[in-house]
C-alpha cells in the first residue's frame, strides 16, 4: 500500500482524529497495537480436520420429502407467462410438435400482460404441471404489491400498475388455484434429476442471472439440493451453464415478455435424456405478438408495457439487471 | 435478556477490504473512519487474497465485494480484480475520484476478459457541490462525477450510493434528482442505492452516537428469519482475518476467525450497529 498520509493532503480532516498510531475501536481511539491484539484473541481458529468437516456440512444435501415425477424422455420447461395467453398457445401447439412427455411451468403466470384468466384453462386443460412464483403468492395471499422489491421509483410505479391490474381482475377461484400450486417439483429426465424452482432453491425472488451465478455457487446450490441439475427463472433471461461436475444450471428465462434483445421472440427450454446425459436447448418462439400488444393498449396497459412486447426492449423494472446484463440493455 | 445469533445461511457474499482503512478522503460520516492516517487495517495484496478466494469458491461463494478505504489506492487492485472475475462476478466500492479515463479503459478490458459481471458503486453525498463536499471534501463533487462519466464512457453503469446524510435521499422525488443529475452528465441508464447511516466510526462525531435503547434483543427477533440480514450469507476478509460484516470491522470483537471456514458459525445481534440493519433495512450489496 502506498502511503498516502504525506504527499495527498486529504481534501478535510478538520475535526478528525489522526490515526497515526491509533486505531479507532468503537468511539474510542485506542493503540494500533491494542487493537490488533484484542483481534487476534478474539474468534476461533479451527485444525485442518475440524476446517474440512465444517467445509463438508455446510454443502451437505438437505433431504428433501418432496417425491420425484417422471421419468421423462423429453420435457418441455417454461416460465414467466406474465398473462401473456399468445405465446402460451402457440408453445402448446409447438409442443405438440415435439411429442413432449409433460410440460412444466416454474410460475409467474400473471402480471405485465392482459387478462390474466385467460391462461387459466390453457394450462390446465394441457395439464401442465405449475409450481407457484412471486405473482402467485402475492395474489393467493391478497398481498399489497407484486414483492418484486424495486427501490426506483419509476419501477414500483409500473410494477404497481401491473400488479393492480391483475389483481382486479383475478377471481377468488383463480386466486385459489395459484394458492394451491406447489412451491417446488423434483422430476426425472432419464436418469437425471431436476430440482424445478421459480427463483431459487433458495427462495422464490431470488435472480438467478447468467453474469452473476458463478460456477462454484451453483455447484453447491446442487450440492445442497441433491439435484444432477436445477431449473429456474424469474429474471426473465434465459441461459444454460453446463458444470464442471457434469451438473446442469438452467435458467429457462420468460415465456411471456421478449429477452432485452431487441426482437419480440420469447423463450423456454426443452429437456430431454441423451443417453443418460441431460440434453438442454433452450428455443425462441415466435407467436401474434402484435394482436397481444393491440390486446393491451384495449385494456389500457401501459404504452411501455406494449412498446416491449413490439420492440424487444425492456423498458421498465431494469434495476434487477447486473452489470453485465444492464450494460447490453437499450434502456 | 436474548441476543438472537444469526446463522450463516450460505456464504453468498465475501467482501475484501483491499485497501484497509487507508483512504484518500477522510468523510465525516464513514463508518470505518477511513482516512490517509487511519492503518487499523492494511491493504491486501493479491497473495494474501488468492487463498481467501480459493476458500470461497470451495465455500460456494457467489458473489465478491472491494472496499476500504478506497480499493484504487492498492496498487495490485487490477491483477486481484482480475483473479476474483476468474470465479464470480465482482463489485468495488469507491470514492470515483481516482478513476481516470485510463483506468477506466483498464477496468474495461479486465470486466471483458470475464464472463462475470464487474460493477462499480460510486458514492457521493448532495445534488450539489457545497453539500457534497461538506461531507466528502472540497471539491470531491467534480472528481467524483467526473469518475463516473469516465467508468460510462468506458462502457459501465456504476450505482451512485447516496447516504441518507443527503436530505434529498428520503423521498421518492429526491431519488428522481439524483437520477436526473446522472442523465444530465448524459448517463442513459442511471442507477442509485441508498444507504442508511450507521452511527459509529466518524459519523459519532457528526450526527452523534446510538442511543442507549438502539439494541436488538428479545426472541421476538428472529421470528421471520433473517434472510434480511447481510450477516446470514456474508463475511469480510481484511489483512488481519475474517469479520462477520463489513460494518464491523472497526470492532476487534466481531473478528470470527483466521479462514472463512473458521467464520462459517452464527454471530450475535450485540452490537448497535446491528439495530440499523434490522430496523432500517440495510444491506451493503448493491
Amino acid at each position: 500500500m502506498p502511503d498516502v498520509s504525506g504527499r495527498s493532503r486529504p481534501p478535510r480532516l478538520g475535526g478528525l482524529p489522526d490515526h497515526r498510531g491509533r486505531a479507532t475501536w468503537g468511539e474510542k481511539l485506542v493503540p494500533l497495537e491494542e487493537f490488533r491484539r484484542a483481534a487476534a484473541r478474539a474468534g476461533r481458529e479451527l485444525d485442518d480436520e475440524a476446517r474440512a468437516a465444517a467445509a463438508r456440512a455446510f454443502s451437505a444435501h438437505v433431504p428433501d420429502a418432496v417425491p420425484v415425477e417422471g421419468p421423462y424422455r423429453r420435457i418441455v420447461v417454461f416460465g414467466g407467462v406474465y398473462s401473456n395467453h399468445r405465446a402460451l398457445t402457440a408453445l402448446l401447439d409447438e409442443a405438440r410438435r415435439l411429442h413432449v412427455d409433460a410440460l412444466y411451468c416454474l410460475g409467474d403466470l400473471g402480471g405485465f400482460g392482459p387478462r390474466p384468466e385467460a391462461v387459466w384453462p390453457l394450462v390446465v386443460d394441457a395439464g401442465v404441471r405449475t409450481i407457484q412464483g412471486n405473482y402467485e403468492q402475492a395474489l393467493a395471499a391478497g398481498a399489497p404489491d407484486c414483492r418484486c422489491g424495486y427501490t426506483d421509483p419509476r419501477d414500483n410505479r409500473f410494477a404497481e400498475i401491473s400488479y393492480r391490474y391483475t389483481a382486479e381482475r383475478s377471481s377468488p377461484e383463480f386466486r385459489a388455484f395459484l394458492g394451491a400450486l406447489p412451491a417446488h417439483r423434483r422430476v426425472r429426465v432419464g436418469t437425471r434429476e431436476i430440482l424445478l424452482v421459480h427463483g431459487s432453491p433458495r427462495r422464490v425472488n431470488e435472480f438467478l442471472f447468467e453474469s452473476t451465478s458463478p460456477v462454484p455457487f451453483l455447484e453447491t446450490l446442487c450440492d445442497r439440493a441433491g439435484a444432477d441439475a436445477i431449473a429456474c427463472t424469474h429474471t426473465g433471461l434465459h441461459w444454460h451453464r453446463p458444470l464442471p461436475s457434469g451438473r446442469d444450471a438452467i435458467n429457462v428465462g420468460a415465456l411471456g415478455r421478449p429477452a432485452n434483445d431487441g426482437t419480440p421472440l420469447v423463450w423456454y427450454a426443452v429437456v430431454e435424456d441423451r443417453g443418460g446425459a441431460l440434453g438442454v436447448e433452450l428455443r425462441p418462439l415466435r407467436y401474434d405478438h402484435a394482436a397481444l400488444a393491440s390486446e393491451m393498449r384495449t385494456e389500457g396497459l401501459p404504452g411501455e408495457f406494449v412498446e416491449t412486447i413490439l420492440t424487444g426492449w425492456w423498458t421498465t423494472c431494469l434495476e434487477i439487471l447486473p452489470a453485465r446484463e444492464r450494460a447490453a440493455s437499450r434502456f | 435478556m436474548t441476543i438472537p445469533q444469526v446463522p450463516l445461511a450460505a456464504l453468498d457474499t465475501v467482501w475484501f477490504q483491499v485497501a484497509g482503512t487507508v483512504c484518500n478522503l477522510a468523510c465525516t460520516h464513514c463508518l470505518v473512519s477511513s482516512s490517509p492516517t487511519n492503518r487499523t487495517h492494511e491493504g491486501m495484496t493479491l497473495a494474501e487474497i488468492r487463498p481467501y478466494l480459493e476458500e470461497a469458491a470451495r465455500l460456494g461463494a457467489r458473489e465478491y465485494y472491494f472496499t476500504g478505504g478506497e480499493p484504487f489506492l492498492n496498487p495490485e487492485l487490477a491483477p486481484i480484480l482480475a483473479a476474483a472475475l476468474v470465479q464470480g462476478p465482482v463489485t468495488v466500492l469507491t470514492n470515483g475520484v481516482l478513476l481516470s479515463s485510463e483506468r477506466s479503459a483498464e477496468l474495461r478490458r479486465i470486466a471483458d476478459a470475464s464472463r462475470y459481471s464487474l460493477d462499480f458503486r460510486v458514492s457521493l453525498d448532495g445534488l450539489d457541490a457545497p453539500t457534497n463536499d461538506a461531507i466528502r471534501g472540497t471539491g470531491t463533487f467534480e472528481r467524483i462525477l467526473r469518475g463516473v462519466r469516465n467508468l460510462s464512457d468506458a462502457g459501465f453503469v456504476p450505482v451512485l450510493t447516496v447516504t441518507t446524510a443527503s436530505p434529498a435521499a428520503a423521498t421518492a422525488e429526491g431519488r428522481e434528482r439524483f437520477l436526473d443529475l446522472l442523465r444530465g452528465l448524459g448517463i442513459a441508464r442511471p442507477r442509485l442505492k441508498i444507504l442508511p447511516l450507521f452511527r459509529i466510526g466518524a459519523e459519532v462525531g457528526r450526527g452523534g452516537p446510538y442511543e442507549a435503547w438502539q439494541r436488538l434483543s428479545g426472541d421476538e427477533i428472529g421470528a421471520e428469519g433473517f434472510d434480511h440480514l447481510q450477516c446470514s450469507s456474508c463475511r469480510v476478509v481484511t489483512d488481519q482475518g475474517v469479520w462477520v460484516c463489513p460494518i464491523l470491522v472497526n470492532d476487534p470483537t466481531a473478528r470470527m476467525g483466521a479462514t472463512l471456514t473458521d467464520a462459517l458459525g452464527p454471530y450475535p445481534l450485540r452490537h448497535a450497529a446491528c439495530w440499523t440493519c434490522h430496523v432500517e433495512g440495510a444491506t451493503c450489496r448493491t
